[in-house]
């Protein structure tokens, strides 16, 4: 939706457009729709999913999960297979419940008092939301990095050194600087910050930060690594490092991703889901999603058919 | 649209009006500024100039002669009942020997202090060589001499209607002509305890008083405060029953602290059985008085900290505690320790509440410790400004300037503290 820009009024009306100007450039104009149109479309939507949910090496397994925030019902009958090493995209409209799904990965929404989750989400076949399963202990395997940059006030190297530090994972100084410098250098940061690991992280730039917070979460060394929206506040060439990075991790990690640009879910990810209004849409291989989506939905939403 | 005018054309009729109301605006931000300056500067003016001359204090030169026989009946020292005052009156009987009747001999020996006496037997007890000498002393006069010299004692106002009479203060100019009266600093302000005699009264003993007191507040309220504000802020689930509680808390920030007075007499004094006038109850009064202005500042130091830390915290897996004491405390507290100094400086200005559990009393020795009788900073000036001697005006006013610059220095900790320990993030 473009709102024409009154900058200046214009006292006689002979020239009166017969059409707003952008839309005389889009071919077809005549199928676009407004996003509250689009949106409605919800009525029409199922609980199935379209697609194939799942895949060859399932590590996580959602099933029919369902995410309430109080009276809310973000997240609907959703379910889905994440594969070892496999990059996967959850893709969607602002509000449609991919940020959700992925915070229940690692049980974030924990610490939202509201949130309820119901439905089964399994680890390596174990039930993370079980009784028994410390939300503490699933952080550590499943890793996640947020939209904002947001390292501690501390030192690059206190940043990195941190997850290791809290979970014991180094037995002495030396092994946890092993650790420090492994993780900054598969994060690609390590060339940079070397001689400054006393610097305060927040003294980075925007996409060095970004960085940062991979490395921080591979010092981990988790299974998953769940990214939301990384790339949003950063310029192009830090989202293409950033990009690189992802190709290399996924050699060792499953990564799910939320992005909100479809040219980065086709770049990066092997498999996309489509959410709509809290419900997935259709799940799919990458090229099948960009190039022959089966549901309506997802072809007006990736061929930008909404706005 | 017809006849329409454009945009700028709208814009540029209405720009004198927006700016004349900008204008006036600011004209009126700069008078409230400058009626709050000026009052101010009347409140200080005043106040030194009505305070600084207690800051001196009149010493007269006396020939005293240290009478063995006074001192040392019998071949003892006996510091107890020795008469030293005598001592003093006869060295003033010597100096003016033209008073003779019974009358104006008790005028002349109040031009003296009776702190002369309490000097002699002091200067005896640290150096008994001195018995049987003559010396020559400078003691401390009288609060009225001291006021006639800084000009408080009118005397072209008829003789019946002063406090001095017209002998004292044809004395007193002999005195000064001679070079035996002088202006000094004023040591008892700042080293004696209360007194009923205005030039030997001082501030230590509230001071001390007030110390202990606060050192009992700043020990507990800030561990409870902070404890407080962190269960509520981080752990505490979000129910009826933590919404009453902050409502409670806020509630209790604005109760008059003449209440949590009454409370102490009731709980801490005649329950808990704790001495009467001590610090250590009236730091117990002063903690429940501060408590909720520490949790208020504590918690919206806490809520001021960035939501990402926390996330990105406990995304790496830290536990809620881990989150508090490694993150949020580090960042919070430089908001909280600020937030305990105001309280603090609230607390040394208190004085009503201190007023219901004996604190108010006329107290001469300098506390040395929590349970010690003991008086505080603003009920000393409370009790100085209601005595009806001249010389207790000056004093009062002093004793305000000294609290008011403990609460400067105080504040002026706060901004210290969190311009140097703020952390950008």
């Amino acid at each position: 939706m473009t709102m024409p820009v009154m900058t200046e009024t214009i006292p006689d009306n002979s020239t009166a457009p017969e059409a707003p100007a952008p839309k005389a450039d889009n071919p077809d104009s005549a199928g676009r729709m407004g996003l509250d149109e689009f949106l409605e479309q919800a009525t029409d939507l199922t609980d199935e999913t379209v697609g194939t949910v799942t895949c060859d090496h399932p590590f996580m397994v959602a099933d029919d999960v369902n995410v309430y925030y109080g009276d809310n019902h973000a997240i609907k009958h959703v379910s889905l297979e994440i594969g070892k090493k496999e990059v996967i995209a959850l893709i969607g409209p602002s509000g449609c419940g991919k940020s959700t799904f992925l915070r229940c990965l690692n049980r974030m929404n924990d610490t939202i008092e509201t949130a309820r989750v119901t439905g089964t989400i399994t680890l390596d076949g174990k039930d993370i939301y079980r009784k028994e399963q410390d939300p503490v202990a699933l952080r550590a395997r499943v890793g996640m990095v947020f939209q904002k940059p947001n390292p501690f006030p501390k030192s690059i190297y206190d940043n990195v050194a941190y997850g290791p530090r809290i979970h014991g994972i180094a037995a002495d100084r030396a092994e946890l600087d092993e650790i420090v410098h492994t993780s900054l250098e598969r994060a690609g940061l390590l060339k940079e910050v070397k001689d400054r690991m006393d610097e305060p992280g927040t003294s980075l730039s925007g996409g060095q930060q970004q960085r940062l917070c991979i490395a921080r979460t591979i010092a981990v060394n988790p299974e998953v690594i769940l990214m939301d929206e990384p790339c949003s506040a950063l310029d192009p060439i830090a989202t293409a490092r950033i990009e690189d990075l992802m190709d290399e991790l996924c050699e060792d990690y499953a990564i799910v991703i939320v992005t909100h640009s479809m040219q980065q879910a086709a770049r990066v990810s092997k498999r996309v889901a489509y959410f709509h209004l809290g419900l997935l849409v259709e799940v799919d291989s990458t090229d099948r999603i960009f190039t022959n989506p089966q549901h309506k939905l997802t072809e007006d939403y990736i061929t930008g058919r909404i706005g | 649209m017809g006849n329409k005018l454009t945009t700028s054309e709208i814009v540029a009729a209405g720009l004198a009006r927006r700016r004349r109301k900008e204008t006036t605006f600011r004209l009126l931000g700069i008078l409230a500024t400058a009626v709050g300056v000026l009052f101010l500067g009347v409140f200080f003016a005043t106040l030194i100039a009505k305070g600084a001359s207690a800051f001196k204090q009149t010493f007269v030169q006396l020939e005293i002669t240290l009478d063995a026989e006074v001192i040392a009946p019998g071949g003892e020292i006996d510091l107890e009942y020795a008469d030293f005052d005598g001592l003093v009156r006869t060295a003033l009987r010597s100096r003016f020997p033209d008073a003779k009747s019974r009358a104006d001999r008790r005028e002349l020996y109040r031009l003296i202090s009776v702190g002369a006496g309490y000097q002699l037997r002091d200067l005896v007890a640290s150096n008994p060589d001195l018995i049987g000498a003559k010396q020559s002393l400078w003691v401390p006069a009288s609060s009225d001499v001291d006021m006639l010299l800084k000009g408080n004692i009118d005397a072209s106002v008829e003789e019946a209607l002063r406090t001095m009479s017209d002998k004292q203060i044809a004395w007193v100019e002999s005195l000064e002509n001679s070079g035996e009266i002088r202006s000094e600093f004023n040591d008892a302000l700042f080293g004696n305890g209360d007194s009923r005699d205005p030039e030997l009264a001082g501030i230590k003993g509230a001071v001390m008083g007030s110390f202990y007191m606060l050192l009992v507040t700043i020990a507990l309220s800030f561990p409870i405060g902070v404890a407080a504000a962190i269960y509520l802020e981080e752990f505490a689930p979000k129910n009826r029953w933590s919404d009453l509680i902050e409502v409670n808390i806020n509630n209790l920030a604005a109760v008059p602290s003449i209440v949590f007075g009454l409370l102490g007499l009731a709980v801490f004094i005649n329950w808990m059985s704790l001495p009467r006038s001590a610090p250590v109850v009236g730091g117990l009064v002063l903690t429940l008085l501060t408590l909720p202005v520490i949790i208020i500042a504590s918690r919206a130091s806490i809520q001021a900290v960035p939501p990402s830390i926390r996330e990105a915290a406990l995304g790496l897996g830290a536990s809620s505690t881990q989150v508090v004491f490694h993150h949020v405390l580090p960042l919070a507290m430089p908001g909280m320790l600020t937030g305990a100094i105001i309280g603090m400086s609230r607390a040394l200005g208190e004085s009503a509440p201190l007023l219901m559990i004996g604190m108010v009393a006329f107290i001469v020795d300098v506390p040395g410790g929590f349970t010690d009788p003991a008086t505080a900073l603003p009920v000393q000036i409370y009790l100085w400004a209601d005595s009806p001697e001249r010389a207790f005006a000056e004093r009062t006013s002093a004793a305000i300037i000294v609290l008011l610059g403990f609460l400067l220095l105080m504040n002026l900790a706060a901004v210290i503290i969190r311009k140097r320990m703020e952390r950008k993030w």
